[in-house]
């Protein structure tokens, strides 16, 4: 955590998800309370199928808790329209996915710029603050490139642009290396790090103990629920990335 | 080879029983196609039975001669190949006065002795007497006269005494002129020469008392019976002079059956539309499902499928559907055809199923599987293409890129940035919708335009109140069809589109896109297009089809109502409405699906 004034902009409360009935039942999700405050990046890891992106669906809203509560910024989301829950993921939140789900026939800059028209903005305010993006992310070069001509990493880079488009209040990264290599893994790290350091809450999502090491505070999970709870010194990635081998 | 075949057959038919209600919805978009086409083709046999029946219950005559004098008939009643004879008997024109309705009709003298050739069938009361009058079946009921009523020809009194039918010359009021001023069907125009008999129907009197109508503008008419009746034309052909009007009992037949002539030009035209919208929606149905079934595509070159065998696999399905829409559709349009015909009074018996012809067979089969092929062999090619790993791999077929209309759309409405992209994606779905609705705007054009012909000047067109209503049947069974056609397609359309989208809708929602914008733009992606289709269907679209369907009939495009403008935005709007109608179920069903489930399973 960057901050000693600890405000929490998410939080859960006897979180539950359930999938099936009786014998077939699921809990995919099963009691987790967690808070998290402004500005701190927190992973959360786990074994595949140990229900880590459920529960960072349920934190971001994309889907509905069996039971339990969420809050962000304070305002319950878990009992709220799915209107206001589309509101509130244009403006309160950013998603990165594994697989980067970008559109494949908008260039890396209309893909960045759809968050912010679907949120409202002029087309010329949304492309500005598209193209600021892309050159924060290092890809100032290749705003008219499709996906298809972008590797790995810079579609993550693209997708992380677009994340941040709506200044969201919390970014919620499922899996951001899964799909890449070590030298694109490194550059999303140092990416998260400069989140990080700009003040962006983080929560990311991960099964590699190298991202988890970026986080202020680090959840294990198991079979759907919080087991463990690590706080961590946090680290430059640049540090971090010459300990765990990602650099020569 | 055989292994192959049943390999390939066998797939086929797992395959369709696997998408059950896809399978429906190409089994009927491919009927609705063959079964108005058999309907077209094999209408006139149906209606051609009571003709045949007519002719055999009253010995109708193999050839009508007509002229100014007795001599020129008596003369023709002697040549060689003439076994029996009638008449002549003399025609005079006159004014009929019934119920205080008047109309023109040619009386024609018959002696009160039963005749060897023609002696009309009667359905009602009895043979000619001294002043008293046999009306001609369709005539008597246009004009309602029955039995025992009082009329008046020329002012003179006479009573119906009988009701009858006649194979010399086609039912009121398709009836040929006998008289030698002339007759004309329709209204009169400034142009039309004084004197003309105006839509004139048949009464028989007994010879005194025709030749007392107006002894001085008498004609004279003769039946003859040829030895070969399939002669009769040759014969005409051979004995036309400037005095004397001859004309084959085909002819008659022709004019007989006139209305299941402009019957199955409507029907031809309405089974050419419906052909082409059975290709639009099957083309967009095929692709759908050749991107649902990319990966059986790759297993199969993986176990050693060729390209070749692939698209055989693909072919077959479709090939399979329309050889069963062929066999439904022959047999339904056979059944259906006697519904179509007219059960009119003027002749005996109904018309029943024709028989199947092989050359009917022919054309229907090769419509159905140009349909079929025409709609399945691009995505064919294009899957037996693919490369095997692609396949496999599953990976979608990319989306195209319109660059003007995503940068135009990124100035609109949330739901219309997203319908606007939506539809740029597969503008080749888009251009199929487009046709499938223009098609069947033109379609309802042409069937405003029909029906307010018929509506505001039936005997224009030579057709009494028995066959407006069947062409109003005729106009029906095309519009239901057309219309259903539409409606599967406007559907099919939607759901593909709903599936093809389903990551990018995901996606647009995890970005803060509400169910709402969503599924509002999945309909208006479909109702931009169906705005645009309704627009051409109207223009040129109805204009065009209209013209052709006068120039296959000759028809007086003159004489028709055109809509009026505010029927035709009418129309429009309708279009748009219903397509919006339509796609509401669909669209609100693809944003249903919850998000992370598929974006998960991308």
């Amino acid at each position: 955590m960057s901050g000693s004034a600890y405000t929490p902009v998410l939080r859960a409360h006897g979180l539950r998800k359930e999938y099936g009935k009786g014998d077939g039942l699921v809990r995919a999700v099963d009691g987790v309370d967690l808070e998290i405050g402004e500005g701190e990046t927190v992973a959360i890891m786990g074994p595949s199928g140990c229900g880590k992106s459920t529960l960072l669906h349920l934190l971001g809203g994309l889907d509905r808790p069996s039971a339990g509560e969420v809050s962000l910024n304070g305002r319950r989301i878990d009992d709220v329209s799915e209107k206001d829950l589309a509101r509130m993921r244009r403006t309160d939140v950013g998603f990165v996915f594994q697989s980067f789900h970008l559109m494949e026939e908008l260039t890396a800059v209309e893909n960045v710029e759809l968050s912010a028209l679907l949120a409202g903005r002029s087309p010329r305010a949304a492309r500005r603050r598209a193209e600021e993006l892309l050159e924060r992310v290092g890809l100032a070069g290749r705003t008219r490139f499709l996906p298809s001509a972008l590797s790995g990493g810079q579609r993550q880079r693209v997708a992380v642009a677009r994340a941040l488009s709506n200044e969201p209040k919390v970014v919620l990264a499922d899996e951001p290396t899964g799909n890449l290599d070590s030298a694109a893994t490194l550059d999303v790290l140092q990416l998260f790090e400069d989140l990080h350091e700009s003040g962006q809450t983080l929560v990311i999502v991960t099964h590699d103990p190298r991202i988890a090491a970026t986080a202020d505070r680090m959840f294990s999970m198991r079979d759907g629920a919080l087991v463990d709870e690590t706080r961590l010194t946090g680290g430059t990635t640049g540090g971090l990335g010459a300990l765990i081998g990602l650099e020569d | 080879m055989i292994g192959r075949l049943l390999l390939v057959c066998r797939l086929a038919v797992r395959d369709l029983r696997r998408r059950r209600t896809e399978t429906a919805l190409l089994l009927l978009a491919v009927m609705a196609a063959t079964t108005t086409l058999t309907l077209g083709l094999v209408l006139r046999d149906a209606a051609g039975d009571p003709y045949r029946s007519t002719r055999e219950a009253t010995h109708g005559p193999d050839v009508i001669a007509g002229a100014g004098r007795p001599a020129p008939l008596s003369d023709l009643q002697k040549l060689a190949g003439v076994t029996d004879h009638s008449g002549p008997y003399p025609v005079a024109a006159a004014k009929f006065q019934a119920s205080g309705r008047t109309s023109d009709v040619q009386a024609v003298g018959r002696d009160s002795a039963a005749a060897s050739v023609d002696q009309p069938a009667l359905t009602e009361g009895s043979w000619v007497s001294d002043d008293g009058v046999v009306v001609e079946a369709a005539f008597a009921g246009a004009f309602g006269v029955r039995v025992g009523d009082p009329v008046t020809l020329d002012g003179r009194s006479f009573e119906v005494v009988g009701v009858a039918v006649s194979a010399a010359m086609a039912p009121y009021p398709s009836g040929s002129c006998l008289v030698a001023q002339g007759c004309i069907n329709g209204p009169m125009s400034a142009d039309t020469p004084e004197g003309l008999l105006q839509n004139p129907g048949l009464v028989w009197l007994t010879q005194k008392d025709v030749r007392s109508l107006d002894p001085d503008h008498l004609t004279y008419v003769t039946n003859l019976k040829l030895a070969d009746p399939d002669d009769a034309q040759t014969f005409v052909d051979a004995h036309r002079s400037g005095g004397t009007r001859l004309q084959s009992w085909q002819s008659v037949l022709e004019d007989a059956t006139e209305l299941a002539k402009d019957s199955q030009i409507l029907l031809m035209i309405g089974a050419w539309l419906l052909g082409l919208l059975a290709v639009a929606g099957l083309s967009v149905l095929v692709g759908g499902r050749m991107a649902d079934q990319h990966r059986r595509v790759g297993l199969l070159k993986a176990v050693g499928g060729t390209p070749g065998l692939v698209a055989a696999v693909l072919l077959a399905e479709y090939v399979l559907v329309a050889v069963l829409a062929t066999a439904a559709g022959l047999t339904a349009g056979t059944l259906a055809a006697p519904l179509l015909t007219e059960s009119s009074a003027g002749l005996l018996g109904a018309a029943s199923p024709p028989p199947m012809t092989l050359s009917t067979i022919v054309l229907v089969t090769a419509v159905a599987l140009g349909v079929a092929v025409a709609a399945t062999i691009v995505p064919a090619v294009r899957a037996a293409r693919v490369s095997t790993v692609a396949a496999l791999a599953d990976s979608p077929r990319p989306p195209r890129r319109v660059g003007s209309l995503i940068a135009l759309s990124a100035r609109l409405p949330v739901p219309l940035l997203l319908a606007v992209r939506v539809a740029a994606r597969r503008p080749r779905r888009v251009a199929l919708g487009v046709l499938s609705i223009a098609i069947t705007v033109s379609g309802i054009y042409v069937l405003l335009v029909l029906n307010a012909f018929l509506t505001s000047q039936p005997l224009a067109g030579g057709y009494g109140d028995a066959q407006v209503e069947v062409l109003r049947r005729v106009l029906l069974a095309w519009t239901v069809l057309l219309l259903s056609l539409a409606a599967i397609n406007a559907v099919v359309i939607t759901w593909t589109t709903v599936l093809d989208n389903r990551h990018a809708s995901a996606l647009t929602r995890a970005l803060g896109a509400s169910p709402r914008q969503v599924s509002t733009a999945m309909a208006a992606a479909q109702v931009l297009p169906a705005l645009a289709g309704a627009v051409l269907g109207v223009f040129p679209g109805g204009f065009a089809l209209f013209a052709a369907i006068n120039t296959i009939t000759g028809g007086d495009s003159g004489r028709a109502t055109l809509p009026a403008p505010w029927q035709l935005l009418t129309l429009v709007l309708a279009t748009v409405l219903v397509v919006a109608a339509l796609t509401a179920v669909p669209a609100r069903l693809g944003a249903r699906r919850p998000v992370t489930e598929t974006l998960q399973g991308w």
